[in-house]
């Protein structure tokens, strides 16, 4: 069959392969486990990073909160003191949008990721923009916050594009059951998402090693810019990150939650967000369904007293282990022992 | 208990919709057409007499309850005469009085009927009859006769119609031929049969009825027989023994007294004309409800003003786009800009139709994307660019419909319908996908919400279901129904089958 031929999958064969379509997750995870009331913890960032820090879960440092128009100027003087370069974000923010990152100075200017120096004047209008609702949902006034820059670790140097990669939890009744790191490429620009052409991988929970991924939804193994290899990539602090976005769940409250965790290079795994309302990429990611991992958390639960995080953490990187997945690619050919059944 | 709330609301809902709509077209007959015609009968009764001096009272028998039409209207036409109408059994009696008549006089009864098929309802039995005083030969005869035709018949109404064909076709010395006289007629007959039957104690009646044929200004009235079988009064040709009334005859009175008396008047006559009308079916449903005893029809849509009738026409059709975006998102998967907004594009659609719809819209909104792009720019604060978009929409939409006028594309003037804070909203939102998302997203979606709202606009732009849910309003509870249904549907989207589909390869299979 040609490539570009539409390919249809029967619904039983997905069910089998345990993928979670749309209305199932909205109905049965979402509804069923999100209450509205938390949405608020997880949609203000301001508040998510609020609440991470007194649970004391890592979160980029914040430096301050500019709230009204008149605070723009106070703050623009302070700016000057974090040599290192900050980051200014909307606190309503939806998929990215509004984030400025400066690296540092030039002289009087900052200079943004990338190289280009800017105006402070664009530094104004910037935090004006925010604060007028220009990224928030609904057009809704916003606040923003100044936060540290993080240092990103360099494993992942050679299979990002400019952009920053991201992991992506799924956190299920408190139990981290799937994850995928998001790589940027030149065709996403920089960007990690996998609609614009990311690659998203899969990675196996009991390692930390990346699977492998897919891209434009075709399988891949190497990142189209580098040609590196994706598969097998260990991310640093993977203990901590599982343990991290488990903790996720008390702050939150919320059932079914997605953890965007970035690496950096001193202080390890930091929360960069929190979402309600994960979507299903994971899934294609992972080469796997959602469906049975959650349906084995739902049995754990059983009859079971809440148990800590890091508890859970540790359980669900026994039980979601995938150690068959996380070895190089040149290994597939190898007539190995574990190789797929047909 | 509560897994089954939400299955037993939506059976609930769909069997009261479905139920009063079954009602409503099986017992009251609403038409299921758009423009269904009901047949309607004029019958004129034109009593004329010369008056002989002194008051002149005239008793004419008409219609109470036909069993087998209904009277939509009726009127009198009686200049210089009172009026007043008794119930009489199961007749009415029209009585005109006048003190003082002078010359010929005409008095006019006209009735509009609708036939509502046969009315088989039941009626007490009246008891056994008294058995005639026969004279010889005619008590032998009768006798002989009667215990001869109930050998050959198995009920009362067999009985009767045997003997009907008996007489009918009577050999010269047969025991029926005895009853047969030479001056013979249709009254007569029923007459005589009425007799006969009494000898057998079989309760019968004299029934006088109109053969409506269309165009006739003198049609005779008719007697029927009618014999009752301890349930109800069934009919019976006295000529030729068949049972029930052919759908053309309408009874017009019970009994054997005279259809008009007249006092102090000579050469009174009747006369009957029949012509055939056919009316808009609602319109006809809507009188023929009148006369029946239902509440349902006092509440429903017809009987509001006009213009609300016609906003009503288009809402109604809401719930059933509504459904469609429902389908289409939740079981197809199609993405659009906005819930709701297909629906409203395809109500506008309705009044430019499908393709100068399309090209319109189209039309504009890419226009509007050019300038909002060019907004972008200006780095202008939310609200402010949102109003700046709907103003520029509005002069986009006014420059079209001069320029298109100019042209003599009066079609593209309906443009003025186009909901153009909608509109506006659609572009924001379209520029916000592009930005964010690319063009192909953006683009994607643009055609989904078109595709959406052309899919609506074909449903609700459908004369026959514009018709059903309009006059058939109860028909929404299905319809809500069918939405609380979808409403639970956890399956799998058609669009992710394929979305999952094209990544089959990379799918781990499970060991």
């Amino acid at each position: 069959m040609p490539a570009w031929l539409p390919r249809f999958v029967r619904p039983r064969v997905l069910k089998e392969q345990g993928i979670v379509g749309m209305n199932a997750r909205n109905s049965r995870y979402i509804a069923a486990w999100n209450a509205r009331r938390f949405y608020p913890r997880v949609d203000d960032k301001l508040q998510t990073k609020q609440l991470a820090l007194d649970a004391g879960l890592s979160v980029p440092d914040l430096y301050g909160v500019v709230r009204t128009h008149r605070q723009i100027r106070d703050v623009r003087r302070q700016l000057r003191d974090y040599e290192d370069g900050f980051v200014i974000k909307p606190a309503h923010g939806a998929a990215g949008d509004g984030i400025l990152v400066i690296e540092g100075w030039r002289g009087d200017r900052p200079r943004r990721a990338g190289g280009r120096a800017m105006e402070l004047s664009e530094l104004d209008d910037h935090i004006s923009n925010v604060l007028s609702g220009m990224y928030s949902l609904g057009g809704r006034p916003d606040v923003a916050m100044i936060e540290q820059r993080v240092r990103f670790s360099s494993v992942f140097d050679a299979v990002s594009h400019r952009g920053v990669p991201d992991i992506r939890t799924v956190v299920y009744r408190g139990y981290p059951v799937m994850a995928m790191m998001r790589l940027p490429t030149q065709d996403s620009d920089g960007k990690a998402n996998l609609h614009q052409g990311a690659v998203g991988t899969g990675i196996d929970l009991g390692s930390g090693r990346t699977i492998g991924g897919v891209r434009y939804n075709k399988p891949c193994r190497e990142h189209p810019d580098s040609e590196q290899s994706i598969v097998g990539l260990q991310i640093p602090g993977w203990e901590q990150l599982m343990e991290l976005a488990a903790g996720c769940f008390e702050l939150s409250q919320l059932g079914y939650l997605g953890v965007d965790v970035v690496i950096d290079a001193d202080r390890g795994p930091l929360i960069l967000e929190l979402n309600a309302r994960p979507g299903l990429a994971i899934q294609i990611a992972n080469g796997e369904g959602l469906d049975h991992r959650i349906t084995a958390v739902d049995a754990h639960m059983v009859a079971r007293e809440t148990e800590p995080s890091a508890e859970r953490a540790r359980w669900a990187a026994e039980i979601f282990a995938r150690p068959d997945a996380t070895r190089p690619a040149k290994l597939d050919s190898e007539p190995a022992a574990d190789a797929e059944p047909a | 208990m509560k897994r089954f709330h939400l299955p037993i609301l939506i059976v609930l809902l769909s069997a009261v919709g479905l139920g009063v709509f079954a009602y409503k077209v099986s017992a009251l007959g609403m038409p299921l057409q758009p423009d269904a015609t009901a047949e309607t009968w004029q019958v004129e009764a034109r009593v004329r007499y010369q008056p002989t001096g002194g008051a002149g009272t005239v008793e004419l028998r008409i219609p109470h309850r036909l069993p087998n039409f209904s009277i939509l209207d009726e009127g009198f036409v009686s200049r210089g005469y009172g009026l007043n109408t008794v119930t009489q059994a199961e007749d009415r009696l029209a009585q005109w009085t006048t003190r003082q008549p002078r010359g010929e006089q005409v008095l006019y009864y006209r009735a509009t009927l609708y036939r509502d098929g046969n009315d088989r309802s039941e009626s007490e039995y009246p008891g056994p009859v008294a058995v005639p005083d026969w004279t010889e030969p005619f008590r032998s005869a009768a006798e002989a006769l009667i215990d001869d035709v109930r050998g050959r018949s198995s009920d009362i109404q067999s009985f009767a119609s045997v003997l009907v064909n008996d007489l009918a076709n009577a050999a010269p010395s047969s025991n029926a031929a005895v009853f047969i006289e030479s001056d013979d007629n249709r009254a007569r007959r029923t007459e005589t049969l009425i007799e006969l039957l009494a000898t057998a104690r079989i309760p019968a009646r004299q029934v006088t009825a109109l053969q409506l044929v269309d165009g006739r200004r003198d049609i005779e009235p008719q007697t029927w027989l009618e014999v009752h079988n301890t349930r109800r009064w069934v009919p019976i040709d006295p000529e030729t023994g068949e049972i029930e009334y052919p759908s053309d005859v309408a009874v017009w009175s019970h009994g054997d007294a005279p259809l008009l008396e007249v006092t102090n008047g000579e050469n009174a006559e009747v006369r009957f004309a029949v012509s055939r009308g056919v009316q808009d079916a609602l319109a006809t449903i809507q009188r023929f409800g009148d006369t029946l005893d239902t509440r349902i029809l006092d509440f429903s849509t017809l009987n509001l003003p006009l213009g609300t009738q016609n906003t009503y026409r288009v809402l109604l059709m809401v719930p059933l786009g509504a459904m469609i975006i429902v389908f289409l998102r939740n079981v197809v998967g199609v993405q659009t800009f906005g819930t709701f907004m297909p629906v409203l594009i395809a109500l506008s659609f309705r009044e430019t139709q499908l393709l100068a719809g399309i090209i319109l819209f189209t039309l504009i909104v890419s226009l509007g994307l050019a300038v909002r792009f060019y907004l972008e720019h200006l780095r202008l604060l939310l609200v402010p660019r949102l109003a700046a978009v709907v103003s520029v929409v509005i002069m986009l939409m006014l420059g079209i419909s001069v320029l298109s006028h100019q042209l003599g594309l009066e079609r593209a003037l309906a443009l003025s319908l186009f909901p153009m804070v909608i509109l506006a909203m659609t572009i924001e939102r379209m520029s916000v996908v592009w930005e964010e998302h690319g063009p192909a997203d953006a683009i994607t979606q643009g055609i989904g919400s078109l595709v959406v709202a052309a899919a609506a606009y074909g449903l609700m732009a459908n004369r026959q279901l514009e018709h059903l849910l309009f006059v058939f309003p109860e028909l929404l509870l299905v319809l809500l129904a069918v939405t609380l249904l979808i409403g639970r549907y956890t399956g799998y989207r058609l669009t992710e089958l394929f979305r999952f589909g094209r990544i089959q390869d990379a799918m781990r299979r499970p060991d």
